[in-house]
């Protein structure tokens, strides 16, 4: 059946078509949709939202020792966070076909750094694939699995936002079954200890090069024979534009692009006058190429930072055309949303002029003005550890007006061992949980805390207070963020106290419940002096002097009327 | 191959839009890609969303000086994406205001005259107001269909395809005043 969907919802459908049978993840932009879609298969796909990747990565690897399909998918800082499995499982090889998906964020939409994870391949030592697009995306997952199996080895599928995200016509194929084989235990494969990894590696270098032959032959790794005179070697979505700019030239197009295909490279660069390499982000191809002695173009014409594009590569090579320009225009950052239960919290700590260290979710966003709320953000439940350290390193100078700030699924994902280590090494520090009932950013997604599964199931809700109190925190309080007055006072109070605290501000996310009528301003009460604006919401904007509502964006948080001296800001 | 750019701010409904453009494109027979960005943009940030068809689509991206079409859902964004349009290109802006935050708070100023601006800069210019005609029909939610009914009559597609993918895609209860808001955009007489 022909389908238009994304690259996601197309790993989605190839790992349905594989027989895979267990897929874990934790949800990240952007790779969230492809769980989301897998759960479509809930009857045949065992599937959840792990606490973390790692987490991730180990279930599933525990369903592939029993020669079960299984998928794992994460965005690209995710794969640190599982890297550590990740490498042993590149020694214990994949008894059931074994999936690991990146979706790497060049031009980092909605990441804190631009890493290229194919170097992750490179360095565990594990077969890679590449698609170009949504249909190659369904083939690779699926060719992904037998790869794996054939040659006991877990396969990268690395994704890029592109592909991720963009749609393309797909022809869909019926589900082949793989029933788990017998589970056998065998120590050697699988009890990493040194005796038996020392065997295992000279099986994983063996292994490199059996796939370096299976990559020369391998059908996706393909030339297309054009003018020859420039030859350009591509993967991924670079292919795509690499196609629509030099529509005349010869391209090798390489799927498996770790092991690389050497003698197909070869072949390739000896046809052609000039070898052209187009990759985004890290010269990765490029660097083993010319490894291998042959001379490329590469870095030195396409950028090195950011996303590319058709535009971006013609200009690379110095022929674009006259665009049109702009003048200077106001930015339009994002911003937390009407009614967003973490603004009450982001405004008192602006207000009392706390130093606070953040950490990944729509909450960052606090970071922005008017709120500026927040001074760092490092990578999930960082918050914590930072904010610990900074105790450590000021001492009095900070203890009493430093916060750390984290979300709830954040939490959860790796914020409970921060905690515990205040806690255990005597620290003072104030953590402010932002519990919305929701992995928001992402997409609303379910969690521990939720009381629901992925697939839809009813579970125990962990409630964040036995957490935290499970860990050795005595002080432990709930606040409603939408009540400012209180959220004020327990944060003011417990920032000085000379022990570790947590403040629980629960409400869930604006955009999961249904919006109160919106509020008004009375012209005539409004003085204009802009106080209702330090909270950011982007209902209100001020009109000839006057603060105004939009009445189709305002949630009837009631902030803004708490906030008002003037009694001017009513309820409809 | 035809390149269209649609671009406004997070939460116009864009991404409903390029779906259905997209799949009418599919239903008419040609190869389609289309491309958008998840994510922190989409909590009140500028949003793009680019739809390519044509018999054989390559790139999903649609980059500078090559959009034949540019659909913006706001003024502020249509001056942002015009970078994105051919300079003989065709620009539809729906004659809407919404002020980004750093401009509600009184840091900058909104810029003034924009449509005069796009005129004198792009070869062809339709303004609407997808907001009053949206409201007039008693939903504002439906702003995004009437301007993708605008869209629709510079593109090759038979109107009963648009209706039966507004059909498959907008939910029941919203069905007729979509359809309603769709053809207000693309009159049976133009
Ligand atoms: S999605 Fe929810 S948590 Fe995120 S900004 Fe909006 S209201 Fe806040
Ligand atoms: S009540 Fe005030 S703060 Fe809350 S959403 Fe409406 S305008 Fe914004």
């Amino acid at each position: 059946m022909r389908e238009f969907i994304s690259g996601n919802e197309a790993v989605a459908r190839g790992a349905y078509e594989a027989g895979c049978r267990v897929a874990c993840a934790y949800p990240g932009t952007p790779s969230s949709e492809i769980l989301e879609n897998i759960a479509k298969y809930k009857d045949k796909i065992y599937c959840e939202w792990s606490t973390n990747e790692k987490v991730a990565m180990e279930v599933t690897s525990g369903a592939v020792f029993a020669g079960a399909r299984s998928l794992v998918a994460m965005k690209h800082v995710g794969l640190n966070v599982a890297a550590d499995p990740l490498f042993s499982m590149a020694y214990i090889g994949a008894t059931g076909g074994f999936v690991i998906v990146s979706a790497d964020d060049p031009g980092m939409h909605s990441s804190q750094n631009e890493q290229d994870n194919r170097n992750y391949a490179r360095a565990a030592k594990i077969a890679m694939l590449e698609p170009s697009d949504s249909e190659e995306a369904r083939l690779l997952t699926k060719l992904g699995f037998d790869i794996s199996e054939q040659f006991d080895t877990p396969v990268l599928l690395r994704l890029t936002t592109r592909i991720s995200h963009s749609y393309g016509i797909v022809n869909t194929e019926k589900r082949e079954e793989h029933p788990p084989k017998t589970y056998n235990k065998d120590i050697k494969k699988r009890l990493i200890l040194p005796a038996h990894a020392r065997v295992r590696h000279i099986f994983v270098e063996e292994r490199l090069e059996k796939l370096r032959e299976y990559s020369n032959g391998f059908f996706l790794n393909k030339i297309e024979w054009g003018d020859k005179d420039v030859g350009i070697i591509t993967s991924g979505i670079s292919y795509q534009y690499v196609k629509e700019v030099f529509p005349e030239a010869s391209v090798l197009k390489l799927s498996l692009t770790w092991p690389l295909p050497d003698k197909l490279i070869r072949e390739f660069a000896n046809n052609v006058k000039e070898v052209i390499v187009v990759e985004e982000n890290d010269p990765f191809l490029e660097s083993e190429i010319r490894a291998m002695g042959i001379k490329v173009v590469g870095k030195e014409k396409v950028p090195l930072t950011g996303e590319l594009d058709p535009y971006i590569l013609k200009r690379a090579f110095g022929f674009s055309e006259e665009i049109h320009s702009t003048r200077s225009i106001p930015s339009r950052p994002p911003v937390l949303c009407a009614g967003c239960s973490h603004r009450g919290v982001f405004y008192c700590i602006s207000k009392l002029k706390l130093t606070a260290t953040g950490d990944i979710g729509c909450y960052t966003l606090g970071a922005l003005p008017p709120l500026n709320a927040l001074d760092t953000c490092v990578c999930m439940g960082a918050s914590i550890g930072n904010s610990f350290g900074l105790e450590l390193a000021l001492g009095d100078e900070i203890r009493d007006r430093l916060v750390a700030v984290i979300g709830d699924s954040t939490f959860f994902h790796s914020g409970i061992t921060g905690l515990i280590d205040i806690v255990y090494n005597r620290g003072t520090s104030t953590v402010i949980i932002l519990d919305n009932f929701t992995t928001a950013m992402t997409g609303h997604q379910e969690h521990p805390g939720t009381g629901k599964t992925l697939m839809g199931e009813g579970t125990r809700k962990i409630a964040l207070e036995d957490i935290a109190r499970a860990c050795g925190v005595e002080n432990v309080y709930v606040v409603d963020p939408y009540n400012l007055k209180e959220t004020e006072e327990v944060i003011k109070r417990e920032v000085k106290r000379r022990e570790p605290s947590v403040i629980i501000a629960r409400r869930p996310c604006a955009l999961r419940v249904k919006p109160e009528p919106p509020l008004r301003v009375i012209p005539e009460k409004c003085t204009g002096c802009k106080l209702c604006l330090r909270l950011g919401c982007p209902a209100i904007s001020m009109k000839d002097d006057k603060a105004v509502i939009d009445k189709y964006l305002c949630n009837g948080c009631g902030m803004c009327k708490q906030v008002c001296l003037k009694d001017a800001i009513v309820n409809e | 191959m035809t390149k269209i750019v649609i671009c406004g701010v997070g939460g116009q409904g864009i991404i409903l839009a390029s779906d259905i453009l997209s799949l009418a494109a599919m239903e008419a027979g040609y190869d389609v890609k289309k491309s958008e960005v998840h994510g922190m943009a989409q909590r009140g940030g500028s949003v793009i969303s680019n739809c390519i068809f044509g018999k054989k689509v390559y790139s999903p991206l649609i980059g500078f000086g090559e959009g034949d079409i540019l659909l913006a859902f706001e003024k502020l964004e249509a001056l942002r994406g015009l970078p994105y349009l051919k300079k003989d290109g065709t620009m539809i802006v729906n004659d809407y205001e919404w002020p980004p935050l750093t401009v509600a708070s009184g840091d900058v100023v909104y810029p003034e005259n924009t449509i005069e601006t796009l005129k004198d800069k792009v070869k062809k210019l339709v303004s609407v107001d997808g907001v009053k005609i949206a409201m007039d029909l008693g939903n504002i939610r439906t702003t995004n269909v009437v301007l993708l009914g605008v869209l629709a009559r510079f593109l090759p597609f038979k109107r009963e395809s648009w209706l039966s993918v507004i059909e498959r895609r907008v939910p029941g209860k919203t069905l007729e005043i979509n359809k309603t808001a769709f053809l207000s955009g693309f009159p049976s007489e133009v």
